[in-house]
C-alpha cells in the first residue's frame, strides 16, 4: 500500500520469462493431489475448457524425487536421470513446453537445466545414465513454466470470463489477498519467476486481474516454514510452525480476506498451522475472528470463473472459506460439501474452522 | 621545456580532469577540457560537505573551478569523448557529434558513476518512499532538511554500507574505499542536524583508512552517540504505518535483529562509468577485472595506459577519494609531461 508502482514495473519488466502459448506437457505434484485434489484437475479443465488449450499428460509420469533430494535421501545424479525421464517422456510425445504443477519440482528441474548449462558433461552423464537404464533419450524443452505462470499468462483471458470478481460485493470494496510464492519458484533462479524473487509479480498479477488489492506486508518474502528438513524431522516441526506464525502476525493487522500460494507446501502448510495455533493458543488472524482461508491459483481462478467450490475441493481445507465466497457472491450450499457428485457421502474431516 | 606549448586533450570535467587540465595549463600546455554534462564539476557538484573535516564542498569546487580559468584552456562541455587512436606524432579523438580533435596527447580522467541502487532490489530502493542513497541525502543536507517522503521528521535513520560494493551478487568485489568514511560523516551531520533522531550504521567492516579517518568514526560515537551495528542488511519492507522494516543479523551479538527505520540511505559504491567503458571498448583501453582501466603498471605506471599517448587520471582507475583524485592527476600530469619531453 506504500509502494510506487512505478518502481516495482520497473523490476517486473527484467523479470519477464517467455511463457508459451499452447501445446504443454504436464507434470504432477506428488503432494498436491493428496491436499488439494480438485487444483490440478481444474487447472486442466480451465486450460481445455475455457482456454482452448492442448495439454497432455504421460501416465508414466513420476514423482521427480525432489523430497526426497531434499531429504538428503536422492542423490543428484538420481534426480538427473529421473527429471531426464520426464524430458524423455515429453520428447517422445512430441511436446517442447514442460508444465510443472509442483514448485518443488520447478525447482528441481530449473536446478538440474541450469547445472546441464554450466556444466555440459552433467548432461552427457545423464544422458548415458537414462539411456543404460531405460534405453530412453530425450531432448531438453524449449520452455518450462510452472503452472502458475501459465494461469499468469491468460490471467486477463480468464478476468473477460469471470463470473466473480475478488471483490466484496456488499461493499464495492476489492479483497485484501495476501500473496505467497513458494521459495523455490523464484528465489533460487530470479530469472525463471515473473517477477523476479524480491517482487514477485506471478500472483500480484491473477489478483489485480481479477480485482482484489494486494497486501504488503512486512515479512511477504518469509518462508511459510515448509522446509522439507522442517517436516520430515518431526522434531523440527515447531521450527516450521515459528515461521508460519511470524508471517500471520506480520499479516494480521491488515486483517487479510484470503491467501493465494502456488506451492503446495505452502498453501498446505498455512493452512493447517492456523488450526494448529488456534487449537494451541485460540488466536485466529482474519477478520471478524475468523482464520484466514489459504487457496491455491487454481481454485482463486475456478471460483472466478464460477466452478462449483465443492468441486475444486475447498471443503478439504481446514480454514474453510465460507465467509469469502458470501463476500464475492458466490452460493455455495454447506450442506453439499461432502457429498459426491452421485450423492454418496465423502469422508469428512475434522477440526474445520471458520464453520 | 619542450613539452611547452603542445597541446593536450582531457577527457572529462569531474575533480581529476580539472586538476590535471590547471596543472598542464599553469605548465604552459595548451588544453582541451572535454566534459560530458553542462558544467565540469562532476560527482561533487552535488556535494555539500566533505569529509574528513566537513568542510563545504563549495570550498573545493571553488578551487577547481580557478584551476580551470586559465588561457590556455578551452573547455567544451556537453561532449563526450567516444574515441581515441593514436596516429603518427599526434593522438586524434572522435567526440560525440562527428567532430574531430587532434593532441600531442590525451589525460582520460572519465570518472566513475555511482552505483544503481535498483540494482539491490531487497532494499526496495525507488519502490518504499523512504530509501534513498547517500547522493540524495546529501541534496537533502543541500537544501538544508532532512526529511521523510512525506515532510516529517525522521527520529530513526539507518545507514547502509557497502552497497553495490564487495558483492559478488552484483558483480563488484571491490571496495569503494569512500562510503564508509562518507556514512560517518553523514551520521555526524545528521545528528548535528537533527539531535533527537537515533542513527544506526551497518557495516561489514569499517575502512577507515585515510588520514583523521579513524579520529572522525572515533568522534561519531564518543561526541554523537552514532550506533555501528556489523551486519549486513537482508532485506527491507515496510509495516502498516510505512515505516521501514529491516532485518540485519548482529553478527558481533551473534544475533538475527529487526528494526523500524524512518529513513534507510543506501551507501551506495563506485561502479567503472559507462562513458569510460564505451570510450576503453572503442579505443582498446584495457580494463581490469573490477572494470575501471587498467594501468601500465600497479605499482610505478599507474597513470599509463597501453597505448602511446594516452594517460589516466583519477577513478577511472579504482576509487579514490578527492584528496587522492587530485594527487594522481598532479601525476597523470607529470607523466604526460615526461611523455612530450621525450618525443
Amino acid at each position: 500500500m506504500y509502494m510506487k508502482l512505478e518502481g516495482k514495473k520497473r523490476i517486473w519488466a527484467e523479470y519477464q520469462k517467455e511463457i508459451p502459448d499452447d501445446h504443454f506437457f504436464y507434470v504432477r505434484s506428488c503432494i498436491r493431489q493428496t491436499f488439494f485434489a480438485g487444483s490440478e484437475q481444474v487447472f486442466l479443465k480451465i486450460l481445455r475448457d475455457d482456454l482452448g488449450k492442448d495439454i497432455f499428460e504421460d501416465p508414466r509420469h513420476t514423482t521427480c524425487t525432489g523430497i526426497g533430494y531434499h531429504g538428503d535421501v536422492v542423490p543428484f545424479e538420481t534426480i538427473q536421470a529421473v527429471v531426464a525421464r520426464h524430458f524423455a517422456l515429453a520428447t517422445e510425445a512430441g511436446y517442447k513446453n514442460i508444465a510443472i504443477s509442483c514448485v518443488t519440482s520447478f525447482g528441481i528441474y530449473s536446478e538440474i537445466l541450469e547445472t546441464w548449462k554450466h556444466f555440459p558433461e552433467t548432461l552427457e552423464r545423464t544422458r548415458e545414465d537414462l539411456y543404460k537404464a531405460t534405453g530412453r533419450t530425450f531432448e531438453i524443452p524449449e520452455t518450462i513454466s510452472h503452472a502458475s505462470d501459465i494461469i499468469y499468462k491468460f490471467r486477463d483471458e480468464i478476468a473477460r470470463k469471470a463470473k466473480y470478481n475478488l471483490v466484496d460485493l456488499a461493499t464495492g470494496r476489492p479483497l485484501k489477498v495476501v500473496e505467497h510464492i513458494g521459495c523455490h519458484y523464484s528465489k533460487m533462479f530470479p530469472k525463471y519467476g515473473v517477477g523476479g524473487a524480491e517482487f514477485p509479480h506471478v500472483l500480484v498479477g491473477m489478483v489485480e486481474s481479477w480485482g482484489g488489492d494486494i497486501i504488503d506486508y512486512p515479512e511477504r518474502r518469509h518462508c511459510c516454514g515448509f522446509g522439507f528438513r522442517q517436516y520430515l524431522v518431526q522434531a523440527n516441526r515447531g521450527y516450521s510452525i515459528s515461521a508460519s506464525r511470524k508471517k500471520f502476525e506480520s499479516m494480521e493487522p491488515y486483517r487479510p480476506d484470503f491467501i493465494i500460494a502456488n506451492c503446495p507446501g505452502c498453501a498446505m502448510f498455512m493452512d493447517r498451522w492456523q488450526y494448529t495455533i488456534k487449537e494451541l493458543d485460540d488466536i485466529s488472524y482474519g477478520s471478524e475472528g475468523q482464520s484466514i482461508p489459504v487457496l491455491t491459483y487454481e481454485e482463486v481462478a475456478g471460483l472466478v470463473l464460477g466452478y462449483d467450490p465443492w468441486g475444486l475441493g475447498l471443503q478439504y481445507h481446514n480454514v474453510q472459506s465460507l465467509k469469502l465466497m458470501q463476500r464475492m457472491g458466490i452460493k455455495a450450499d454447506p450442506a453439499q460439501r461432502f457429498l459426491a457428485k452421485d450423492g454418496t457421502r465423502l469422508p469428512e474431516p475434522a477440526n474445520l474452522i471458520n464453520g | 621545456m619542450k613539452g611547452k606549448g603542445k597541446h593536450v586533450i582531457v577527457a572529462g570535467g569531474g575533480v581529476a580532469g580539472m586538476e590535471a587540465a590547471g596543472s598542464l595549463a599553469e605548465m604552459g600546455l595548451r588544453v582541451t577540457l572535454i566534459e560530458k554534462s553542462q558544467d565540469p564539476g562532476g560527482h561533487l557538484l552535488k556535494w555539500h560537505a566533505l569529509f574528513p573535516d566537513r568542510r563545504p564542498a563549495d570550498e573545493v569546487r571553488g578551487y577547481l573551478r580557478k584551476r580551470i580559468q586559465h588561457e590556455n584552456i578551452n573547455v567544451i562541455t556537453s561532449t563526450v569523448v567516444e574515441k581515441i587512436r593514436h596516429h603518427g606524432h599526434d593522438v586524434v579523438v572522435n567526440l560525440s557529434g562527428g567532430t574531430e580533435e587532434r593532441a600531442d596527447a590525451v589525460i582520460v580522467a572519465t570518472g566513475f558513476d555511482l552505483f544503481d541502487a535498483h540494482r539491490k532490489e531487497e532494499y526496495g530502493y525507488g519502490i518504499y518512499d523512504n530509501v534513498i542513497t547517500a547522493a540524495d541525502l546529501e541534496e537533502m543536507f543541500n537544501r538544508g532538511k532532512v526529511s521523510r517522503a512525506d515532510g516529517s521528521v525522521p527520529s530513526r535513520i539507518g545507514f547502509i554500507h557497502c552497497v553495490g560494493s564487495r558483492d559478488e551478487k552484483v558483480n563488484n568485489n571491490h571496495c569503494s574505499k569512500v562510503c564508509c568514511v562518507s556514512a560517518v560523516k553523514q551520521a555526524i551531520e545528521v545528528r548535528k542536524m537533527l539531535p533527537a533522531c537515533e542513527v544506526f550504521c551497518f557495516y561489514m567492516d569499517m575502512r577507515m583508512y585515510g588520514p583523521y579517518y579513524e579520529e572522525l568514526y572515533r568522534e561519531s560515537q564518543e561526541v554523537h552517540n552514532v550506533n555501528f551495528i556489523r551486519g549486513k542488511v537482508s532485506e527491507a519492507s515496510v509495516n502498516i504505518n510505512n515505516r521501514l522494516v529491516i532485518k540485519v543479523e548482529d553478527t558481533l551479538a551473534g544475533r538475527p535483529l529487526k528494526m523500524e527505520l524512518d529513513l534507510m540511505v543506501l551507501m551506495v559504491g563506485m561502479e567503472m562509468s559507462k562513458t569510460g567503458t564505451r570510450l576503453a571498448e572503442a579505443s582498446g583501453l584495457g580494463t581490469g577485472i573490477n572494470r575501471f582501466l587498467e594501468t601500465g603498471d600497479h605499482h610505478y605506471g599507474n597513470n599509463l595506459s597501453h597505448v602511446k599517448g594516452v594517460f589516466y587520471a583519477g577513478t577511472c582507475t579504482a576509487p579514490m577519494n578527492i584528496t587522492d583524485t587530485i594527487s594522481h592527476a598532479r601525476a597523470a600530469v607529470a607523466e604526460t609531461v615526461r611523455y612530450l619531453n621525450g618525443r
